[in-house]
């Protein structure tokens, strides 16, 4: 079965998003259920350093051979790092989704809308709903 | 082995080339430093090097194809042959009309044969394929609703079950994509299509026979829906070689059309091109035609063509590309009519879809799947092996290209997308009874396999120049070219 | 039934096991209001040999003619073998090759084609080819559009020096998703981008410059300075270059101090005949950077489950397949066919050929022109660089000389009265390799004769 952290926050359309501990910094990726259905992911764009993205907004895309993703903004902010370890090694999305293959990380406007997300629970009943 | 693994250093066809002259005496900061590095190679390495590398294809003249929403049916030679002439080939596309008028009297007829097919008032055969005719088509209807000042419908509408062109051909038209579900019998889910149209509708994006091989029985409800919410209909005519005769789009209630010539008029697909993609429209859609076209007039009792561009049509969409189209393959579908006329075209529509049903019922009889059981097979049909896959751990993809070892050419896999595990087959009317029992004898001989021996099934296929290719490898280690390996 | 193989026998035997009584029930889910009457618009078929025998005879009609238009499609030699191979079954009938295992001809061919594209332009990456040239265009710049970050303007920088078709379908393509041109004029002495135009753009936001070498009118554009200027002023740089041109001009990916970032053009001059106009092939090249943003088929090389090399198509998540309204464009087909008498042109020729094809189309334009020079009512203003391709202009009418010309079936180049009303009298003449001597005096001396015919003086 599928790996869903109780300890981060999610959308229904896949993103993970995770508060660090400085309080501001929220890290995001895919989750583990969605790198399993993309299968192997080949490609991965991300938002540039600087960029001020909406929660909700289109931030990137990432690609498989057969597929390809939009990939939402859990949260608004500034976005202050990405992880360029993806250019080079895509595959971390679908060997550690939660670790090595996070995307990029956004310096959080509203700290409210971290709490609107699902919990993982939450998160579950959505993609079992979603596999009917 | 590739091109470039084969010669030697200051080989090449040297029959071929002109002799040599002056060196040019162009500035020298604009010339090339560098020898290009093509190919070294006598005249005869190089046409052994590329008819093996012919040998390694799958085509229509040397195997049944049937991949669905693709129409690969006979290419008559005799239809090459004539647009082969001299005549011909040695036409400038801006040759003066004194010197056009073979070419312009046939683009003409060709012209009126196709406004009479489909049942429309105009002809245009400018776009170079069918995606570039569907963007004519949208960008005619965009500039029909501009043209009286309606600047408020900022939508196409386009049913799930669409070809991947449609949404993508609206967003490069500008318009916003709304899709509408279609239900579990094939038709487009009208009461969906109700609440989505509206003053923001600019028109709709419908394959009629749809992509579930089935046709729209709705047809006239929508046509109405749509234009009474004031947007146009706009018909893609991949699936036009299981009406043609038939049923006439223009009949139907569509406002706008393309059609493919390299599927329904029979001209060669060239391994991915080119094509011809026309578009036909009614009245109302006349003055916004891409150019040129062909008019004819009549001088002392003869017939003179001449081009029409952008000074008789101002309203028109312009051009799409430099000269007037694929001009080879327009010819080559003229040839084509010529060849059947009217009887024969009648026919396309009839026997295709006679094929298409009697291989659906084989496959049906045989225990597999029909995704429409209880429809019509339109030139088409869908066969799901879901159950397969499930089961068996066999998936389409595994019966696709375990096909090949039976050299059959696989199905079109995976689409329409709303089918899981499918597979969408297009027999064409051009292929004999005993073709079509062949097929389907080796997916009997196939699901035997999967049945007794899923390994096998799994591995193919094992009889073509490679196994299966890494895919995933070839995206993350992007190799497109030779040089970049030094 | 032309093409229809069935016998009574089998329709009975498939209506039979259908369950139906007739083909025409078959059709019974479409309304009956809806059925077609018969297409009485369309003639009865002919057999292949009436039919032959008509189309010879229009054939005939556009045949004899000398021809020095190029204007965008050129006369060049063919190898007989080039259409005989590539006129092969297994390449023109095959499809899109979507099983890699049953098309690896179609592919390695198409990976070949790339390899060569990029070498001849100096770029990493080529896609399977694209319609034409002009709409290659507008596929480049689409591309730019999306790939310059920097830039918001929804614009491109054009030179006006540009074939007057191709602004006319780029702006029919680009201008529906709200993107504009706007053109850097040229000097009509030089026939080249005139330099203080272009300096009134600067600072401004374009995501791209468009430059065209050799121009509309022949001339040899000084690339270098042009492409530094629009990297310099944060635009991308797209080439428009003649394929057989690139045999002796530098490369676009060579151009100034960092390369022209896409090169697109028309793919007809390699071993495509003139066939009013199609099908040609667009090509366009592009760095590694943007790859992603290239539109179309690419061909990758990988390798298959035995390790073996193999060629399949890559990249497919920009195509409108996977991305529906997402994807770089709606394009689907490459022009296939075109492509593989293309590569087996370049294959034959190698580059010692193709690079004598250039010289000799060079040197009988030059020699063209010198005779020219002394012919009366015919103005060549100066000994610009040009490739094959050059401007003359008359004292007569140029339209009505172009006519009496033909009537001596000599097809004498293309008027530039109505794209360019400033030229005057202006005409654009092509020559080839394909032209010797006799053919340069014999257009000497038939357009002497028209000069003379038309009388008269009109500038």
């Amino acid at each position: 079965m599928s790996n869903i952290p109780g300890e981060l926050k999610y959308l229904s359309s896949h993103e993970w998003a995770r508060l660090e501990e400085d309080g501001e910094t929220v890290t995001v990726g895919i989750t583990h259920h969605a790198q399993d259905l993309l299968g192997d992911v080949v490609f991965v764009e991300l938002p540039e350093v600087g960029a001020e993205i909406a929660a909700g907004e289109e931030a990137g895309v990432v690609e498989s051979v057969k597929a390809a993703s939009d990939i939402f903004a859990p949260v608004g902010g500034v976005v202050i790092e990405i992880n360029e370890e993806l250019e080079e090694s895509p595959e971390l999305v679908n060997s550690e989704p939660y670790d090595d293959g996070w995307f990029f990380k956004v310096k959080i406007s509203d700290a409210e809308e971290l709490a609107s997300l699902l919990d993982a629970e939450a998160y579950a009943e959505a993609c079992e709903a979603e596999d009917h | 082995m590739l091109i470039f693994e084969k010669g030697a250093q200051g080989r090449f066809a040297s029959s071929q080339a002109p002799k040599e002259m002056a060196d040019c005496d162009l500035p020298e900061a604009l010339l090339r430093k560098q020898k290009a590095k093509l190919p070294e190679v006598s005249e005869l390495q190089a046409v052994r090097h590329f008819t093996n590398l012919s040998r390694k294809n799958f085509s229509i003249d040397t195997q049944f194809y049937p991949l669905g929403s693709c129409t690969m049916k006979y290419n008559p030679r005799g239809a090459h042959r004539a647009a082969s002439l001299p005549g011909f080939l040695s036409r400038h596309p801006l040759a003066p009309e004194s010197h056009s008028q073979g070419y312009l009297s046939c683009v003409y007829e060709l012209q009126e044969i196709l406004k009479e097919v489909t049942g429309m008032a105009g002809v245009s055969l400018c776009p170079m394929a069918g995606a570039q005719g569907e963007f004519a088509g949208v960008a005619m209807i965009k500039a029909y609703h501009e043209g009286r000042n309606d600047y408020g419908r900022t939508e196409i509408i386009v049913p799930e079950a669409a070809h991947g062109t449609n949404p993508a051909t609206a967003v490069m038209c500008g318009y916003k994509v709304k899709e509408v579900p279609v239900k579990s019998d094939g038709d487009v889910d009208l009461e969906a299509l109700q609440a989505a149209v509206g003053p923001q509708t600019a028109g709709i994006m419908m394959t009629n026979p749809s992509t579930c091989g089935v046709f729209e029985r709705q047809i006239d409800a929508i046509a109405k829906t749509v234009h009474d919410a004031g947007g146009l209909l706009y018909y893609d005519g991949a699936n036009l070689n299981a009406i043609l005769g038939k049923v006439r789009p223009g009949d139907m209630g569509f406002d706008v059309l393309h059609m493919n010539l390299h599927k329904t008029f029979a001209t060669p697909h060239g391994g991915g091109g080119p094509g011809s993609g026309p578009v036909a429209v009614g009245k109302r859609l006349l003055p916004y035609l891409p150019t040129p076209i062909v008019g004819k007039r009549d001088e002392a009792g003869k017939s003179v063509y001449s081009w029409l561009d952008d000074n008789d049509l101002p309203d028109s969409i312009g051009r799409l590309s430099a000269f007037m189209g694929n001009a080879g393959i327009i010819l080559r579908a003229y040839v084509y009519a010529v060849l059947l006329g009217r009887d024969g075209l009648h026919r396309v529509g009839e026997f295709s879809t006679l094929n298409a049903n009697y291989m659906a019922k084989l496959m049906e009889q045989a225990g597999f799947k029909l995704a429409y059981p209880e429809r019509r097979a339109t030139h088409e049909f869908i066969i799901t092996l879901s159950k397969q896959a499930k089961e068996l751990g066999v998936t389409a993809m595994d019966f696709a290209k375990r096909l090949l070892d039976f050299g059959y050419h696989a199905p079109t896999t995976y689409f329409p997308l709303l089918v899981p595990e499918c597979f969408l087959i297009e027999p064409t009317e051009t292929e004999s009874i005993d073709e079509l029992e062949g097929f389907v004898a080796a997916m009997i001989e196939i699901q035997k396999e999967a049945e007794s021996s899923a390994e096998l099934v799994r591995g193919a296929p094992y009889t073509q120049p490679v196994r299966r290719l890494d895919d995933v490898k070839a995206a993350r280690e992007l190799d497109v070219a030779y040089t970049t390996k030094g | 039934m032309p093409f229809v193989p069935h016998t009574d026998q089998d329709i009975q035997k498939m209506l039979d096991t259908i369950g139906v009584d007739s083909i025409d029930q078959l059709f019974d889910e479409i309304p009956a209001h809806l059925r077609a009457k018969p297409l009485s618009g369309v003639p009865e078929g002919l057999s292949e040999m009436d039919m032959m025998r008509r189309m010879s005879e229009r054939a005939q009609l556009d045949a004899g003619a000398q021809c020095f238009i190029g204007a965008g499609a050129y006369e060049h030699h063919v190898p007989a073998a080039v259409w005989d191979v590539a006129t092969r079954g297994e390449f023109m009938t095959a499809y899109t090759p979507y099983q890699a295992e049953a098309s690896q001809g179609t592919l390695q061919l198409i990976y070949e084609y790339q390899s060569m594209m990029c070498e001849l332009t100096g770029l990493d990456v080529s896609n399977a080819s694209l319609y034409d040239g002009a709409s290659g265009l507008a596929e480049a710049v689409l591309m730019a559009i999306r790939a310059n970050r920097k830039s918001k303007s929804k614009k491109v920088l054009v030179a006006a020096s540009l074939h007057p078709l191709y602004r006319k379908a780029v702006e029919s393509i680009v201008s529906n998703q709200g993107i504009s041109m706007e053109f850097v004029g040229f000097n009509t002495d030089e026939l080249s981008v005139d330099q203080a135009a272009l300096d009134a753009f600067a600072g401004q936001d374009f995501a791209a410059l468009v430059i065209p070498q050799p121009n509309f009118f022949g001339t040899i554009e000084d690339v270098n300075a042009l492409s530094d200027w629009a990297h310099g002023n944060n635009m991308l740089v797209i080439a428009v270059v003649n394929p057989t041109s690139l045999a002796l001009l530098a490369p676009p990916g060579e151009w100034g101090e960092h390369g022209a970032d896409i090169a697109v053009g028309e793919g007809q001059p390699l071993g495509l005949p003139l066939a009013s106009g199609g099908p040609y092939f667009g090509f366009i090249c592009c760095t590694n950077k943007l790859v992603r943003q290239m539109p179309g088929r690419i061909i990758g090389r990988t390798l298959d489950l035995d390790g073996k090399d193999g060629y399949t198509l890559t990249l497919q998540a920009r195509e409108q397949h996977i991305r529906r309204s997402k994807a770089t464009s709606n394009i689907c087909t490459n022009q296939g066919l075109a492509v593989t008498a293309a590569t087996i042109y370049l294959t034959m020729l190698g580059y010692e050929g193709l690079s004598r094809v250039a010289r000799a189309s060079y040197q009988n334009a030059k020699i063209l022109r010198h005779k020219l020079a002394s012919l009366k009512g015919v103005n060549i203003k100066h000994e610009l660089a040009t490739f094959h391709e050059f401007v003359i202009c008359l004292d007569q009418d140029a339209d009505a000389v172009l006519s009496a010309m033909a009537e001596q079936d000599v097809l004498g180049g293309l008027s530039l009265k109505q794209d360019f009303p400033d030229l005057g009298n202006s005409i654009l003449v092509c020559t080839t390799e394909t032209k010797n001597e006799s053919d340069l005096d014999n257009y000497v001396r038939v357009l002497g004769e028209a000069i003379a015919r038309v009388g008269g003086s009109a500038c």
